[in-house]
């Protein structure tokens, strides 16, 4: 069963605000029964300051559906209409603690019942523009419309390219064959072929060679020096000891009240370069004993 | 989810999985240590697991009245054993390039065909009418001999629908055509006597009779034309490849013979809770039936379709209570769909979603059932009341008018 957040299961079997109310002023209806969730939702608007007094739910649907149909109500409640529209989707999913990948759409529901509500009360025409498919990534809850449409719209021809645009399958990665369902289907409307890309290179950093890991110390050391120099600063790599880069901090930068700052920040860059976790520590650099003439 | 009630949990969810008898327990657990041997081996280690493979296999052989107990062929499950025996009758008829299913199966053999069909094989997948039952006419005109294999369960997962198996067999034998059966909710429940049946293959699964998880097995008719799924050592007589899986072999075994010791109770006693909860259900909660064949189902078996509600919401509510259930409908995103066993059958959309399968044991008590005839009416009645197409005493009139979203 789905691993609902309390706060979820709370709002499900003690759903507040539910049932029909009898004054409401702005009504709100989306989904339907063929679709297996449906929502109206119901509010009472003071009509001079817009500001919701009252809202209440009816929903025929899921644990998810009813606890975000709640959660909705709530959240509204002593808002005014603009205001109320600020609500986002994933401001109610965040109110119950999170939602599953797969039942965001519950919070989605929510969020056009809201708009439809307020369209109604101010007799203005609200049409949805949001169409689901099956969901193919789970990791980013990506659907299947979404990735087709963007494919189509951008003349994607990789599963690579589908992840830089829309993020599914970028996470665990197992969605892919289902995007390249996708991608063929679609290329083949505009008459190509989908060719699986090579497997991508596998960047082992933990395997880096001994020189190749200095020579990558080096870069980022390099690219972090014009910056510092402009600032009368500098810096210089003393020492690797396995997990530990030793710098120097010259000119400026030594003592410098945002020495710890820069530090940071090469330390981030070192760990991108490297792929794995370093630590980069700041030595005094000894000064070379001054050359005594022995004449 | 934890099951957050004091009361003690009745598990009606029998058909999902079932528990492992003590008993087969109990016989596994020397073969995770003292005998641990690989029977393939040639010393006292392995030969003494050996016997007790052979020992196991009688049991099932007699559960399933086989007429050999070679005809047995173990695999990781159920699933396995459907792939196993599709693949194979395809491997087997190169120039065959069909295949007759049914739209009920299970997605054990619906997601193969699907992908099947993807690479340029024609699935026919039989109808079913309102109860679930198929037209047997219609079968009999795609029996030519381009099908290489028909698959067609024995009973149905969600409504328990007993299929005409032996009688559809015996049309494909007469038309030169393998037969297979998914019989994983059968097995154990229905009286077997494969010696006198035209069914080539049949699939079981371990976990569905009180047997352990992760074996099954695929009844292999002598003289069948198979190719084996899996190659390499000569286990199972080269038809499957793999160290066997002894303490699941063993515990199946055990599932086995239990299984054959409580086949009347099955069809007696558990039918009768089976009977009486449907009664009580049907006579507290009103526009509510059951779905299925009635007449003809598995005795363990019910599904009921709650108007007006959905059913995940139900199983939250039953859950709440310590009550385990399950539901044919999936509410995930894009997949707004009843199961596709409910829209094969034409259930409508207005009961599709809210559909719920009690699946009974002989582990399952009358007190048990009547606590889930006390629950059930006042958690369908809690959900209506949040429903919008349910009014105070009743669905409204006219759902369609007066619940209308902006879109649908």
């Amino acid at each position: 069963m789905w691993d609902y957040s309390e706060t979820v299961k709370e709002h499900f079997y003690n759903p507040r605000n539910a049932g029909p109310m009898a004054d409401a002023n702005a009504i709100g209806e989306v989904g339907s029964i063929s679709c297996g969730d449906a929502l109206r939702l119901m509010l009472k608007v003071e009509p001079d300051s817009e500001k919701i007094l009252d809202a209440s739910f009816q929903t025929f649907g899921c644990g998810s559906a009813i606890a975000s149909s709640s959660a909705l109500t709530e959240m509204i409640k002593g808002k005014t209409l603009d205001e109320a529209l600020k609500v986002s989707n994933q401001d109610i999913a965040d109110f119950l603690g999170g939602l599953p990948p797969e039942k965001m759409h519950c919070s989605v529901m929510g969020r056009e019942a809201l708009q439809s509500a307020i369209a109604n009360y101010r007799g203005e025409e609200w049409a949805d523009d949001h169409e689901e498919g099956a969901l193919i990534c789970k990791c980013f809850a990506v659907d299947s419309v979404m990735i087709e449409e963007t494919i189509r719209a951008n003349n994607l021809c990789s599963v690579e390219q589908v992840t830089n645009y829309t993020k599914a399958g970028g996470g665990c990665s197992s969605c892919h064959e289902g995007i390249e369902e996708i991608l063929a289907k679609v290329m083949a409307e505009r008459g190509e072929t989908f060719q699986p890309a090579p497997p991508p290179e596998k960047t082992r950093p933990g395997k880096l060679s001994t020189l190749e890991r200095i020579r990558r110390i080096e870069q980022v050391i390099e690219k972090a020096r014009p910056n510092l120099q402009r600032d009368h600063g500098d810096i210089e790599l003393v020492d690797v000891e396995g997990k530990t880069i030793y710098v120097a901090m010259k000119g400026a930068c030594s003592g410098c009240q945002m020495e710890a700052l820069t530090l940071g920040g090469v330390q981030q860059q070192m760990i991108e370069a490297l792929g794995e976790l370093v630590k980069v520590v700041p030595v005094k650099l000894k000064t070379p004993p001054p050359l005594v003439n022995p004449s | 989810m934890s099951i957050p009630n004091s009361l003690p949990p009745i598990y009606l969810d029998n058909n999902a999985t079932t528990r492992c008898a003590p008993e087969a327990v109990a016989a596994m657990l020397p073969y995770f240590t003292e005998q641990f041997g690989n029977p393939s081996s040639m010393h006292s280690f392995g030969s003494k697991v050996g016997h007790e493979v052979k020992a196991a296999r009688a049991a099932l052989q007699k559960l399933l009245g086989a007429e050999y107990d070679s005809e047995i062929v173990y695999t990781a499950g159920g699933t396995e054993a459907d792939n196993t025996a599709i693949l194979s009758a395809l491997k087997a008829s190169p120039d065959r390039k069909e295949i007759i299913t049914t739209s009920v199966e299970h997605h054990a053999v619906l997601h193969l065909c699907d992908q099947l069909e993807k690479d340029g094989y024609t699935i026919h997948r039989l109808k079913v009418d309102g109860k679930g039952r198929l037209d047997l006419d219609e079968y009999r005109k795609l029996l030519t001999d381009k099908v290489a294999i028909v698959s067609v369960m024995w009973a149905n997962n969600e409504t328990g629908t007993l299929f005409p198996v032996e009688e559809m067999a015996r049309l494909a034998h007469d038309a030169n055509i393998l037969f297979h059966t998914d019989a994983v909710q059968a097995v154990g429940k229905v009286e077997l006597n494969m010696a006198d049946s035209a069914i080539d293959m049949l699939s079981l699964s371990g976990h569905k009779l009180h047997g352990p998880k992760g074996i099954g097995a695929l009844y292999l008719r002598r003289g069948s034309r198979f190719r084996p799924l899996l190659r390499g050592g000569g286990q199972e007589r080269g038809r499957r490849a793999g160290t066997e899986n002894v303490p699941g072999i063993i515990g199946l075994g055990v599932a086995a013979r239990l299984a054959r010791e409580h086949m009347a109770y099955e069809n007696t006693q558990v039918r009768a809770l089976r009977d009486k909860l449907q009664a009580g259900i049907l006579a507290a909660v009103p526009n509510a039936f059951a779905t299925g064949d009635l007449d003809n189902r598995l005795p363990n078996t019910l599904n009921i379709a709650f108007e007006y509600v959905e059913g995940e919401a139900i199983l939250m509510l039953l859950n709440k209570q310590g009550i385990a259930a399950s539901s044919g409908s999936a509410c995930t995103s894009g997949s707004l769909e009843p199961s596709h066993v409910m829209r094969a059958m034409g259930i409508p959309y207005t009961a599709a979603h809210g559909t719920i399968r009690f699946s009974l044991s002989r582990e399952n008590t009358e007190a048990e059932i009547d606590r889930v005839i006390a629950a059930v009416p006042l958690i369908i009645a809690q959900l209506r009341k949040l429903s919008p197409y349910w009014g105070e005493n009743g669905p409204v009139t006219d759902p369609d008018k007066a619940f209308a979203p902006t879109y649908a």
